[in-house]
């Protein structure tokens, strides 16, 4: 087949790429430059913006004797991924950027250019099985990526090659050093992209400007002051700087975040718990989507716990019953459906029916973001 | 590399000698540097002492520009401005930033038309805003990108009316035009090796005996005292075999790449309708010479992404060039097209072919051939970026 392989510059897809070569395809690399002045070589290689990366992945291309092209993405990034990544703070939710770049950069504006230019199917270091279109969990669990995978439709796992998903990171790595790639040993990218310098805080700070509030328990009660709701995601507990201890001294976390009264809500760990998430339109990996009620598991954020869950449509929207509570769940987020190691499904938050209430009041953390 | 040039080179590769040196072996390397010297004087119309060895182009465009410029203002405080066309090389134009924002100099770009030509008359209007301010002229010789040769002797003569120094880039031009220093009455010319069968990392700057310029690189003072560096004999040997060769053969090599260019030219318009040549139509004629680069062809394909264009091509064996690229390797809108008026899209689906000593009609014809699918594909690529 005729294979576009994207080369972040790091190790996984450095590799993904050769076991494509190695597999007889007909490979072209290319780099995603996604930031529109790639930042210099001393911010170092956190992420996939970088020069150095852009490099790394050249370098990786040259030695697999593969043609290399860099493709610049600068604008789409920045208005899907950046500007959305943007505005789900402000509307007090925690978005996952890897995602959306996946639904609307790797897996469409990028797919939809290579298909056009007359190749198969694109190549990604993700870890993730893909097996004649099913989608399963890495056999690495610690390195799993199909949490981030799972906003994939059909149409675009059937153009997608994910070579590493029967692999371990170590042997990711020990085969990169067998085969000469000098990305071997290249630290793992983390955090967001482009945040290089990891404060999260610091960049929503200076796109939507401090805008201080208080800080309630859940009895509505200030008990400290924020700079920016933006600062906050659901289940934090450190540094929220409380002016007064709680009166049974345990540790709070945030509960709840609303824009609109500028209020940060904490409390105690129990009022995290939740039962069950109400999340958007789903979208199915399968060609068929599921039968429903569907049981099986489901998994709230990235690396996050899995819960035993039964999920049911409601007005075309997607409601999940967690048969084990699970705690600070985030809107914005999205909730994956498994079958065993299968994924089946997925849907972005809206709110979650707190554990505590769900018997009695009934209500729920998040819903005040989405008005 | 021309094989005469890596012959010189490899012969002086084999010997000991530092050019500067007063031992025996020394002078023989310093005999081959001014032999050198006085082979490529002769063929530029430039006195021996008026060639300064560099490390290339980049560098002899760094050393006019910021040494012409510190030496006119040190010389009259009030000239900080340069004057320079908008479509200049990035070794020209970044120097100028620099310029301004280290040494607080000031720029002024000349406008050039749609084919990419600087107007005399456009060059007097701004000398004429202020003549004393200015520090230097820099026009390049003939265009990069869309191949468009300046009217220079013209443009000199309006800059020496008001006593400016007048440097221009003529890396392009060499062995591609008649260049002759004299004539043209430059003050300062770079020119490069790689560009004409000569190796890369040897280049010079013609500086005129009485054109004052500032060191950029201190040291041993081995050129004049403006350049300093033990001068790479070999290299050197090999670019005055290559200078030679290429200007004795201007003529020859001009008529027969015109000759292909036309006929890619006229191919790919015939294969593609729709496509614009960009630059002069190679009709004109200045100072003697043709007003395109005989091996130049740049064609803009409206609709389509040069990125995806030159992928295209290259898979089929065929290699030419977007323009130039960031240092992430992004392909960039050409800052030339843009100055000629081209929209920031035309610029991107633009391809420049550059045909050399090598280049046969059969590379031509494949182009020929394969131009119309990829064009067709690399539109409807772009259409796919498009949709959401």
């Amino acid at each position: 087949m005729k294979l576009l392989a994207a080369m972040s510059g790091g190790v996984d897809s450095a590799v993904a790429a050769a076991r494509a070569v190695d597999a007889g395809h007909d490979v072209t690399g290319v780099h995603l430059a996604l930031s529109p002045s790639p930042a210099s070589h001393r911010m170092g290689a956190r992420g996939c913006c970088t020069l150095e990366d852009a490099r790394d992945a050249r370098r990786a291309a040259d030695v697999l004797g593969v043609p290399f092209y860099v493709w610049d993405l600068h604008e789409r990034f920045t208005e899907d991924v950046v500007e959305d990544f943007v505005a789900e703070y402000a509307a007090g939710r925690t978005p996952n950027p890897c995602l959306r770049c996946n639904e609307k950069i790797k897996f469409a504006a990028v797919l939809d250019k290579a298909v056009a230019l007359g190749f198969d199917a694109i190549v990604t270091g993700h870890h993730a099985r893909l097996d004649r279109g099913v989608l399963r969990r890495s056999v690495d669990p610690a390195k799993d990526q199909s949490y981030v995978l799972a906003v994939l439709r059909a149409d675009q796992l059937d153009r997608a090659m994910f070579p590493l998903g029967e692999s371990t990171k170590d042997d990711v790595r020990r085969e990169a050093r067998d085969r000469g790639l000098a990305v071997a040993d290249k630290p793992d990218s983390h955090d967001v992209c482009f945040i290089p310098d990891g404060d999260t805080r610091g960049f929503l700070a200076g796109r939507l400007g401090a805008r201080a509030g208080d800080v309630v328990d859940h009895d509505g009660a200030v008990v400290g002051r924020h700079e920016g709701t933006f600062g906050y995601t659901v289940g934090q507990r450190r540094g929220l700087r409380l002016d007064r201890p709680a009166a049974d001294g345990a540790p709070r976390y945030v509960l709840s975040i609303s824009p609109v009264a500028n209020t940060v809500t904490v409390g105690p760990v129990a009022r995290l718990d939740v039962r069950e998430v109400r999340a958007g339109t789903p979208v199915w990996t399968g060609r068929t989507p599921p039968r429903l009620p569907f049981e099986g598991t489901a998994q709230l954020r990235a690396h996050g716990a899995v819960s035993p869950a039964t999920a049911r449509l409601t007005d075309g929207r997607l409601v999940v019953e967690l048969h084990e509570a699970q705690r600070g769940i985030a809107p914005g987020q999205a909730v994956v459906l498994y079958d065993g190691d299968r994924v089946v499904g997925s849907a972005t938050v809206e709110s979650a029916l707190l554990a505590s209430e769900a018997l009695t009041t009934g209500r729920s953390v998040g819903t005040a973001a989405r008005s | 590399m021309l094989p005469a040039a890596v012959e010189a080179m490899t012969e002086q590769l084999l010997r000991v000698g530092n050019a500067s040196s007063l031992h025996a072996a020394g002078r023989e390397s310093r005999r081959v540097v001014e032999e050198a010297r006085e082979a490529i004087a002769g063929a530029l119309g430039a006195r021996p002492s008026e060639i300064v060895f560099t490390a290339g182009g980049t560098e002899s465009d760094n050393l006019a520009i910021k040494g012409m410029f510190w030496a006119g203002r040190d010389a009259d405080q009030r000239r900080r401005r340069v004057l320079a066309s908008a479509i200049e090389h990035h070794a020209v134009l970044d120097s100028l930033e620099w310029l301004r924002k280290h040494e607080d100099a000031e720029v002024t770009y000349l406008p050039v038309d749609g084919l990419g030509r600087v107007h005399p008359e456009a060059l007097r209007s701004a000398v004429e805003e202020a003549p004393e301010d200015v520090a230097l002229v820099s026009v390049m010789w003939a265009n990069n990108e869309v191949g468009t040769v300046q009217p220079i002797r013209e443009l000199a003569a309006v800059a020496h009316e008001h006593r400016i120094p007048f440097h221009t880039d003529a890396v392009q031009a060499v062995g591609m035009l008649p260049v002759d220093v004299r004539a043209s009455r430059v003050d300062a010319l770079t020119l490069t090796g790689h560009k004409l069968g000569g190796p890369v990392g040897a280049g010079a700057l013609v500086l005129g005996r009485d054109t004052a310029c500032t060191p950029v690189l201190h040291g041993g003072g081995q050129e004049r005292d403006v350049r300093s560096g033990t001068l790479d004999t070999p290299a050197i040997a090999a670019l005055a075999v290559a200078v030679s060769h290429a200007v004795q053969t201007t003529a020859e090599r001009a008529h027969r790449l015109s000759g292909l260019r036309d006929r890619l030219i006229r191919g790919v318009l015939e294969q593609v309708p729709d496509a614009i040549l960009n630059g002069d139509p190679g009709t004109d004629e200045i100072d003697g010479g043709p007003g395109r680069l005989p091996g130049n062809a740049h064609l803009s394909f409206p609709g389509c992404e040069g990125d995806a264009l030159l992928m295209l091509l290259d898979a089929q064996g065929v290699e030419c060039s977007t323009g130039s690229a960031c240092s992430a390797g992004v392909a960039q809108p050409s800052h030339v097209l843009i100055a000629m008026g081209g929209s920031a899209d035309r610029a991107r689906g633009s391809l420049r072919f550059s045909l050399g000593n090598t280049s046969t009609e059969a590379d031509v014809d494949r182009l020929i051939g394969v131009i119309r699918p990829v064009v067709e594909r690399s539109r409807r690529a772009g259409q796919a970026g498009l949709r959401r």
